[in-house]
């Protein structure tokens, strides 16, 4: 399996820490995302926004893990078969997975470069596919973490801190 | 910036400094931008006299989602649904449709239980662009 990762320098300790403890959430929600389905997708990360939003946290660090969650989820909807996103909140961070079932990321890599993207004509003319997508993540997220290969299924995880 | 003022010539610095001044008019009211862009408002109930402070142009959602930090008047030439869950994501004022592109009712109905405004144009994003800009409406900050 090919992984990425991008950890913020300033934030590594934190993210060992997490994984290594594996916390409880304090609240987890799930959502189903159908492949190409625009008229629902980005509803997951809206509901997820508004949660945050009455947590009261942060409006920038809102901004940040909104576009983060909904580019990853125009992803799952726009170049998988089909997935879903778990985003498990904690007091001091959320960390939000995204799984679909296929067909995978043939060069994580390359896929990270902005511009470039395998879009195909219905995502790109419903204004998507400009190449910005995981950029866009990882510009906004404190971890992203990718595990995908072509032909397999693909992990994507991202953790936001709130303060 | 001494070192370029160093170049100019005191009528060409006090040009730019009233340019600037002049640009920094900031915010206008939808009406005012509806007037401007001879807009078609497509959600009555809105409130015209919303204050816009600045503006951001763009047909590409990933590029609104980078540029957009602050309330912003989106122009665009998209006209499906993902143009509304974006205004939950981010902090979108209104939206002006250029080109004329007309959005669906479902849309529509979307924008108006946010009490989203929309706006539009028969004008290219280039033209309204442009004349937000003349008129002193601000880019938004990226």
């Amino acid at each position: 399996m090919a992984e990425y990762w991008n950890i913020d320098p300033a934030r590594q300790s934190l993210v060992d820490e997490f994984f290594a403890q594996k916390p409880e959430p304090e609240v987890s929600l799930d959502f189903n995302i159908p492949e190409k389905d625009f008229n629902n997708a980005g509803k997951g990360s809206a509901e997820v926004k508004n949660l945050l939003k009455r947590l009261g946290i942060d409006p920038e660090i809102l901004r940040r893990i909104a576009v983060a969650s909904y580019e990853a989820e125009i992803n799952v909807a726009a170049h998988s078969v089909g997935g879903k996103m778990i985003s498990n909140i904690y007091d001091d961070l959320i960390h939000i997975r995204f799984e679909d079932h296929g067909p995978g990321i043939a060069d994580i890599e390359q896929a990270m470069i902005p511009g470039f993207s395998t879009a195909d004509d219905l995502v790109r003319e419903m204004g998507f596919g400009a190449g910005l997508g995981l950029p866009n993540i990882k510009k906004n997220s404190d971890m992203l973490h990718i595990d995908s290969e072509r032909g397999k299924n693909t992990v994507l995880e991202l953790i936001v801190f709130f303060s | 910036m001494t070192k370029i003022y160093k170049f100019l010539d005191v009528l060409s610095l006090s040009r730019i400094l009233c340019f600037n001044e002049k640009k920094q008019v900031s915010s206008m009211t939808l009406r005012e931008i509806a007037s401007l862009l001879e807009a078609e408002l497509l959600t009555a109930e809105a409130d015209l006299d919303r204050q816009v402070p600045c503006a951001f142009a763009s047909d590409l959602i990933s590029d609104i989602l980078m540029c957009t930090k602050e309330p912003t008047l989106l122009l665009t030439g998209l006209a499906n649904t993902q143009v509304i869950r974006l205004s939950d994501m981010i902090d979108i004022s209104g939206i002006v449709f250029v080109r004329g592109k007309q959005p669906s009712q479902e849309l529509i109905e979307m924008a108006l239980e946010r009490g989203l405004p929309l706006l539009r144009t028969k004008m290219t994003m280039y033209r309204s662009s442009g004349l937000l800009y003349n008129a002193g409406l601000r880019s938004c900050k990226i």
